[in-house]
């Protein structure tokens, strides 16, 4: 191999795109962002919508973990004041006139329960996660100046901001935002007699979640005919990163599961205002039978989940393929079973959308039905052990550079282990009937597609972050934050294990007037001191991710990690079409780590004299 | 102020923390990038295999200090049939996933230790892709898992049979409602009667049963805070319904949890192992049951002493959900069915002869006709062993109807009443009796007194057909005249119509 002849990347780009973007390192305008407003605000360009994704992500994010800090409040220390916070709260908090003790109202509690599910589901892990990385990286990773539709794009942002708006509002009004659970099952959320929360505030969730469905609809076609299309030469499919296979196989999810949440949705709407019962029948509430019969509430449930699962794959997917090019790029190393990684992705997607009763074994439906979803549900777990192998054969024999996003990288890993394996219990039946509605399942969900999947959010923003910003983010407090993250997540969601084991049911505002519930006390306080842990640790990354923005490590060469794969070949501050000169051309797959001596190779390298490709054949 | 404190502070740590990361950068400059990635590499491969140890022992230890709590252990082992398979299978389950578990996550955090970045370290190996180890890693989950599904499937189904008429089973009701539940017992003919939604009235009748089907007559309705009673050892079948939206009828010691769907009822059949005594014995022996159930009572009851079988709410139902608790006690089968003979129907107590009552002279149920015919008996035999004169002669004949603005009697159910007369007579050879027929004030008196002379009459012939001597009985007709209630309410007209007996000699 001495005699190999070392091309170096800026020859290529010199040589086959005439120019070098050395000397074009500075801010490109264009005729679509002439002003603040069109660059900032309305942009169109792909870079830019990422990141107003990923900022309208995070305040969510803020939002939906101090809702849980609250409720956790309540679950560990039932017996504090909580009088401190009615300044923000008002009349969710009643202080008794005598002792002057602040208490959560049950209401509100179970509208916290509520928002901070929704909130994190859909606005932060959903958008927040996959609008930001699609976005980010579909265009730059296949070599496309910008998404198909730029304009569509720019909208599908807004639609998720008029989404949020309406959220946002719903939590002011005097009613109390929606309190029937992020599911919104009916006829909880069809009776504003139900519950207060079931009235203006459900119509706001519901005109909310439609307007996010738009959203995802908008920018998953665009993601979907992005990757179908606008590849640029030499980019096969099997020349894909994992991460545009992750997006492009989670968009579809998306537009295969969203349209029927959103088609739920309109008959809950008609439900609730035009007198419709498709999910309401033999009802008697607050003294009276109402006229609405022969519905089904189990119907809504089968619409609901058949998005609602596939909802947790659309969530953990993007993150998945984020860890497998963190670890592969970090590990300098190619990722292992590339391809066998690209079709447990595709299985993992197809299973999803068909398993979604496995939430409904305890709702009365079929036991036959039972049968076909629980054995389809339990093979899942084979391509996600054969993701999880691959990712540790990633790892044997690297080179591995522990920087926080490889580190959140394999955080990931072991969350997604640890909650997955706990799938495998939920997915049996038997099992199931028992462990449902409690908190095994809340540790289950939370550790498998929650902390997991912001784990997988966290590599790509550390990893990423010199490609949006052009500066680092400061690793020492990104390593606090990982170990911080990591210790408090399993201290958060360990012990629920347990609680769900005793048969501690999830929901409840308080274990007192159960004997069987009420002796955890000590174990709440534990989980709640972690909790609101966890949430300090997540103010760290809010600091280091807006200082370093401004005041981050410059990033000096374009390449800083010596990634294989496009972005890193466009100008550090990208301007709007990403290259400024032709698009590159693609010669080989994206893992070329550590090939024939050379420590990376580029995707727009062309292959040597007798160099065999790998990953294609 | 205190706002004010606490942000300062929050502000303050945030500068310590920049500050801390503004060192860390400068360091490694000075260090050299290359060298400062090295050292990382060490510290942090070394920071994650600590941190492995630790975490597998703080599973495994935390495993054991709880395991009291996991199902198949310690005090929580299941209370019914199914759940020992249940539980065997969460074991199994345990058992394989916890392999699993520590081999990767041993894999996963000592591989960064073991091939971190080093200096003058050989470069990564270029390993792409390996068939075998993706057939074995495919492989060895499929088999897993197909066990796994199969041995599930099976207890699962086990878990919900089709019963038939040989099944021997107590079918009991759960109704779940904002926020509490109702149970309902089928009573003797072991049938629980239909209900219907529209008919429910929270004052007399919240679970809507309909009593025109007579199955529901004889079901009993547990009061609000009535222990839930099961029998040890029998199959019980519970239909699960629901009154407003979606509860989820949750018995944690029995591995029981189904939903309560509005217009839908759904069920769940169980069997019982151990009575709720025979579960606090063995609770007594672990010393986490010792303590005082209440921590404000130290001479209280222990914990074990206090334990109840708890029935739970595990669907979101609304601010209430939290609350929906009621006690089952699980009893040998013979104490659960003298419990189940001592409880009143719902209907015997509080439908019948009300307003609401459908069957009102239209039906009369055994256990009325026998206590009638012993109160019967009780009158006239009190008459006339009577010797201080202060017993009433007459004696009203409530279960004595006639056809509806007829003279004709409705023998069917008068032949009770009247069968019991006749019984009477027998049994005091020399008693003579005069039969009255009076009417309420509606309609003309002259046809009234007519009508009750009428119907007097056919009392005194159907006696006479039962054999008693015509010579002991007298028919008369009053008519409207001697009312015992006013005439100007339904009910006391209702009380006016009546056949009388008076008891002329003894």
């Amino acid at each position: 191999m001495a005699n190999v002849t070392t091309i170096h990347e800026d020859d290529v780009l010199i040589n086959e795109h005439g120019y070098n973007d050395h000397f074009h390192d500075h801010h490109h305008g264009d005729k679509y962002q002439t002003n603040f407003l069109t660059h900032y605000v309305f942009s169109m360009d792909h870079k830019m919508i990422s990141k107003q994704f990923l900022i309208t992500g995070m305040f969510w994010a803020l939002i939906g973990a101090a809702f849980s800090v609250i409720f956790r409040l309540q679950l560990g220390f039932p017996e504090q004041s909580l009088a401190w916070i009615k300044p923000l709260l008002g009349k969710w908090i009643v202080i008794d006139p005598t002792t002057g003790v602040g208490t959560l109202m049950p209401e509100f509690y179970y509208a916290l329960v509520t928002m901070h599910g929704t909130v994190i589901v859909f606005f932060v892990l959903t958008a927040g996660l996959s609008g930001t990385f699609s976005n980010l990286l579909i265009p730059l990773q296949v070599g496309a100046r910008d998404m198909a539709s730029p304009f569509m794009n720019m909208l599908s942002y807004w639609f998720f901001f008029a989404a949020g708006i309406v959220m946002f509002y719903s939590l002011f009004v005097s009613t109390g935002p929606f309190a029937g659970g992020w599911t919104a099952y009916p006829p909880l959320s069809a009776l504003p007699q139900a519950s207060s929360g079931s009235g203006t505030g459900m119509s706001l969730w519901l005109i909310s979640l439609i307007l996010f469905v738009i959203s995802v609809v908008l920018g998953g076609t665009n993601y979907i005919t992005t990757v179908l299309n606008l590849r640029t030469k030499g980019m096969t499919m099997w020349r894909l990163p994992l991460t545009v296979w992750a997006f492009f196989i989670t968009a579809i999810v998306g537009l295969v599961s969203f349209p029927v949440l959103a088609s739920g949705f309109f008959m809950l709407i008609t439900d609730r205002s035009l007198g419709t019962s498709f999910f309401l029948s033999d009802i008697f509430i607050s003294g009276q039978a109402l006229d609405r019969v022969g519905g089904s509430p189990i119907l809504y449930q089968h619409i609901f989940w058949f998005l609602g699962h596939p909802e947790v794959y659309i969530i953990i997917l993007p993150a998945m393929g984020l860890v497998s090019e963190v670890m592969s790029v970090h590990a300098r190393k190619p990722i292992f079973g590339y391809k066998a990684m690209v079709y447990s992705l595709g299985t993992i997607a197809f299973l999803s959308c068909i398993v979604w009763a496995h939430h409904m074994f305890a709702s009365g439906i079929n036991p036959l039905i039972s049968n076909f979803f629980m054995t389809f549900t339990m093979i899942i777990a084979v391509p996600s052990s054969v993701k999880v192998f691959n990712w540790l054969t990633t790892l044997y024999r690297g080179n591995i550079r522990l920087n926080a996003p490889m580190l959140f990288a394999l955080g990931f890993v072991t969350m997604f282990i640890s909650g997955g394996l706990t799938g495998i219990f939920m997915a049996s039946t038997p099992i199931d009937i028992q462990i449902h509605d409690t908190y095994f399942i809340i540790a289950h969900f939370h550790l498998v597609m929650g902390v997991a999947a912001f784990f997988g959010m966290f590599a790509g923003i550390y990893h990423w972050f010199p490609k949006m910003y052009g500066r680092f983010m400061n690793e020492a407090m990104g390593k606090m934050h990982f170990w911080g993250t990591m210790i408090c997540a399993y201290g958060i969601f360990w012990p629920m294990h347990y609680l769900g084991m005793a048969g501690v049911p999830r929901r409840y505002y308080s274990f007192d007037a159960f004997e069987s519930f009420k002796h955890f006390s000590e174990m709440n306080k534990f989980i709640t001191i972690f909790a609101i842990a966890a949430f300090f640790f997540q103010l760290l990354f809010i600091i280091n991710f807006f200082y370093s923005i401004w005041h981050g490590k410059k990033v000096k060469s374009k390449n800083p990690w010596g990634a294989n794969t496009l972005e890193w070949t466009t100008p550090i501050h990208a301007g709007h079409g990403n290259w400024p000169g032709n698009l590159p051309i693609v010669h080989r797959w994206p893992y070329d780590y550590n090939k024939d001596e050379r420590e990376f190779v580029p995707q727009h390298i062309p292959l040597q004299p007798g160099e065999r490709s790998d990953g294609e054949h | 102020m205190i706002y004010f404190i606490a942000l300062a502070i929050i502000f303050l740590l945030a500068v310590i923390v920049i500050q801390i990361g503004k060192l860390s950068d400068l360091t490694a400059r000075i260090k050299g990038e290359e060298e400062a990635q090295y050292a990382t590499n060490r510290t942090q491969g070394t920071a994650l295999f600590i941190y492995m140890i630790i975490f597998l022992i703080a599973c495994i230890w935390s495993g054991w200090h709880y395991r009291n709590y996991m199902f198949g252990y310690g005090p929580l082992k299941s209370a019914s049939e199914h759940g020992y398979d249940v539980d065997l299978l969460f074991n199994i389950t345990l058992v394989l996933t916890g392999i699993i578990f520590i081999i990767t996550h041993v894999l996963l955090f000592w591989y960064p230790l073991r091939y971190g970045g080093r200096k003058n370290q050989k470069k990564a190996y270029f390993f792409t892709d390996n068939s075998t180890l993706e057939f074995i890693w495919t492989g060895v989950p499929v088999v897993t898992l197909v066990y796994l599904i199969i041995h599930g499937l099976i207890i699962m189904n086990n878990m919900f049979p089709t019963l038939t008429e040989e099944d021997k089973y107590i079918e009991i009701e759960a109704t779940g409602y904002q926020f509490a539940w109702d149970i309902r017992y089928p009573g003797q003919d072991g049938k629980l009667g239909n209900k219907d939604f529209r008919l429910i009235d929270p004052a007399s009748n919240s679970l809507g049963i309909d009593w025109r089907d007579e199955a529901s007559t004889d079901d009993i309705v547990l009061g609000g805070t009535d222990k839930i009673m099961l029998p040890k050892d029998s199959l019980v079948k519970v239909r699960i319904t629901a009154k407003d939206v979606l509860h989820s009828f949750f018995l944690p010691h029995f591995r029981v949890k189904m939903d309560a769907v509005p217009g839908m009822p759904t069920s769940f059949i169980f069997r019982p192992v151990k009575t709720s005594k025979e579960f606090r014995d063995e609770l007594k022996k672990y010393p986490e049951y010792q303590v005082p159930a209440d921590p404000k009572e130290p001479d209280g009851q222990k914990r074990w002493e206090s334990f109840e079988y708890e029935l739970a709410c595990a669907e979101l139902c609304g601010k209430g959900h939290y609350s929906m608790r009621r006690v089952v006690e699980v009893v040998e089968r013979e104490e659960f069915d003298a419990w189940l003979k001592a409880q009143k129907p719902f209907y015997v107590a509080n439908v019948r002869g009300t307003a609401n009552d459908p069957w009102a002279g239209k039906k009369l149920f055994p256990y009325e006709i026998a206590a009638r015919r012993e109160e019967l008996k009780k009158e006239v035999d009190d008459y006339v062993s009577d010797i201080t004169g202060s017993v009433s002669d007459i004696i009203i004949l409530k279960n004595v109807f006639y056809e509806t603005g007829a003279a004709e009697l409705n023998s069917s159910l008068s032949k009770y009443e009247l069968n019991t007369v006749a019984e009477i007579m027998r049994r005091y050879p020399t008693m003579k009796i005069e039969l009255a027929g009076h009417t309420d004030n509606t309609g003309d008196a002259t046809s009234n007194l007519e009508l009750s002379k009428a119907r007097a009459n056919n009392v005194k012939e159907y006696l006479v057909s039962k054999g008693i001597d015509a010579a002991r009985l007298t028919a008369k007709g009053y008519g409207q005249d001697q009312p015992i209630e006013s005439n100007d309410t339904p009910e006391g007209r209702n009380k006016n119509r009546r056949t009388e007996l008076r008891i002329i000699s003894k």
